[in-house]
């Protein structure tokens, strides 16, 4: 069953804020954004026939929002779980299972108000395997593959830097952006050593705030009131539920697999693609999108970001929010990836290019442990 | 000394544990197909067959990537900086462990650095691998 167009995205929002939020909870960040979502499209909960969510479960969403929906989807298998849930709903609308699917995220990642608790058994295999090790969370787990990466091709810090800086460049663009002072490769180097190589700024923020998506089938797409984003193609895959089990440390094998499979069922080739949104919950995260998504052969990201082809005026714009680098990070930021795709393919981007026909939303699960992909398109092929 | 955090093992990593108590590194190994594999389980992750048999590593290995981490959790404050390593055992399969008796330094930690386990006791029942380099390294 290919999805290629035949589902889109009408309704598309943020909570109204996103940073700090210490006065909501997460359930009512998934709410608002629900609401800001419906809205956009011009419809009440009472359309919605379709839940899906990560984080909270979609039973407390549904319960919580006064819907009683006919399709519940609660993959949760990191910040990519959005993605996955788009091509879900394209394939329950599809198959007949609801006609108007809400897709909800809300995070209290900096306030931690509503949220559960972090504990976990000693008898879970990252806790056998991993934890007497002294990691201290992501920047010591998802981080560990770059040195592979360094070693195998000459990966410079330099390079890896200059992510941040592009993005940064973006984010100086976007009034919501949390970090928006221009910084340089030394500014980066210079930061707070968290585990070599990595500093603090080459790692994502910590923020609270929502989005929400309403999808429905490309049919209908013209009946609401905002330009449709169109599903062009789709793709999902997991790899490892530890880092240490990673197949290959220079490239993800999720990654392909999700972003073959999405690039197959669009039918169109990478040099297609107008605008992409790669999730950067680290540096090194795009950089491992960049090459295993086939847009540069393996080991030519480092040069890539050093030249600044991704940052404004260059010719691989990316991550145009200003990423969970710059612009926001809640803890499952794919949302946040998808909503900036919408905006440039609307024309409601704060930083908005010109002519963007095909937008890629990509995302990354736990540290490499998941993978989603979206391509996106504003052209309806007539 | 770091205090770390003690697992508790399960019925599949039992082995494991008690083979580490005796300062033996047991892993798996598919009869089926032949190839070695960890993290424990009762079956081959590649080809499925349940016909899998223990036996202890040779405890030698290499150095396939690291961080050196400078933010330590509770109980590795004192640790700080460390290193947190995959290591790719002689036999195949990787784990994640500490690289220890080495300057915490890229330079002093090139890729593929030759390795050999050491152990660190940390309750009656638990002991982890620990890793150095072979021979005493610097």
């Amino acid at each position: 069953m290919s999805l290629r167009m035949s589902a889109a995205i009408v309704g598309a929002a943020e909570t109204d804020t996103v940073g700090v939020i210490p006065d909501k909870s997460a359930l009512q960040l998934h709410a608002e954004a629900a609401f800001n979502a419906l809205a956009d499209a011009g419809l009440t909960k009472d359309d919605v026939d379709g839940v899906l969510c990560a984080g909270q479960s979609p039973v407390a969403v549904a319960e919580y929002l006064g819907i009683t929906p006919t399709f519940v989807d609660g993959t949760g298998v990191g910040g990519c779980s959005f993605m996955l849930h788009v091509r879900h709903a394209a394939a329950a609308i599809k198959a007949g299972l609801c006609s108007v699917a809400l897709i909800t995220h809300g995070e209290s990642g900096r306030s931690r108000v509503g949220m559960g608790a972090w504990a976990r058994s000693p008898q879970m295999l990252m806790a056998q395997f991993e934890e007497p090790y002294g990691v201290a969370g992501p920047p010591t787990r998802f981080t560990i593959p770059i040195v592979r990466h360094m070693r195998a091709f000459g990966t410079t810090e330099e390079q890896i830097a200059s992510v941040a800086v592009a993005t940064r460049r973006w984010a100086e663009r976007n009034p919501r952006a949390m970090m928006r002072e221009p910084i340089t490769v030394e500014d980066v180097l210079a930061s707070r050593l968290i585990a070599w190589p990595v500093h603090l700024l080459e790692c994502c923020l910590v923020t609270d705030g929502g989005g929400a998506l309403v999808v429905v089938s490309a049919e209908r797409a013209k009946d609401f009131p905002k330009k449709p984003v169109y599903v062009l193609g789709t793709g999902e895959s997991t790899e490892h539920s530890m880092i240490s089990m990673m197949h290959d440390m220079t490239e993800s094998r999720a990654f392909k697999v999700s972003g073959d499979l999405a690039f197959r069922e669009a039918k169109i080739d990478r040099k297609d693609v107008d605008h992409a949104m790669f999730y950067d919950a680290f540096a090194h995260t795009p950089m491992f999108a960049l090459e295993d998504l086939g847009f540069v052969a393996k080991g030519e990201s480092g040069p890539f970001f050093a030249e600044m082809r991704t940052a404004p005026g260059g010719d691989f714009p990316l991550n145009t929010n200003g990423g969970g680098l710059s612009y926001t990070h809640t803890g499952m930021y794919g949302m946040f990836a998808i909503q900036e795709s919408v905006r440039q393919l609307r024309g409601e981007a704060a930083a908005q290019l010109d002519d963007v026909r095909v937008s890629i939303a990509h995302g990354v699960g736990g540290m490499f442990h998941a993978a989603g992909t979206l391509l996106l398109t504003n052209d309806d092929g007539a | 000394m770091p205090q770390r955090p003690i697992p508790k093992p399960t019925p599949e990593t039992a082995e494991f544990w008690a083979g580490a108590r005796r300062h033996e590194l047991r892993i798996q190994r598919c009869r089926a197909c032949g190839r070695a594999y960890f993290f424990p389980r009762p079956f081959c992750p590649r080809c499925s067959s349940h016909d899998v048999e223990w036996f202890t590593a040779s405890g030698r290995g290499r150095l396939y990537s690291y961080v050196i981490n400078h933010r330590p959790p509770p109980g590795f404050q004192d640790a700080a900086p460390y290193v947190i390593a995959v290591v790719e055992l002689d036999e195949g399969p990787r784990m994640m462990s500490n690289v220890v008796g080495v300057e915490p330094s890229p330079e002093r930690l090139p890729a593929d650095l030759p390795l050999e386990v050491a152990w660190e006791q940390l309750s009656e029942e638990i002991t982890v691998p620990l890793w150095r380099p072979l021979g005493g390294g610097s």
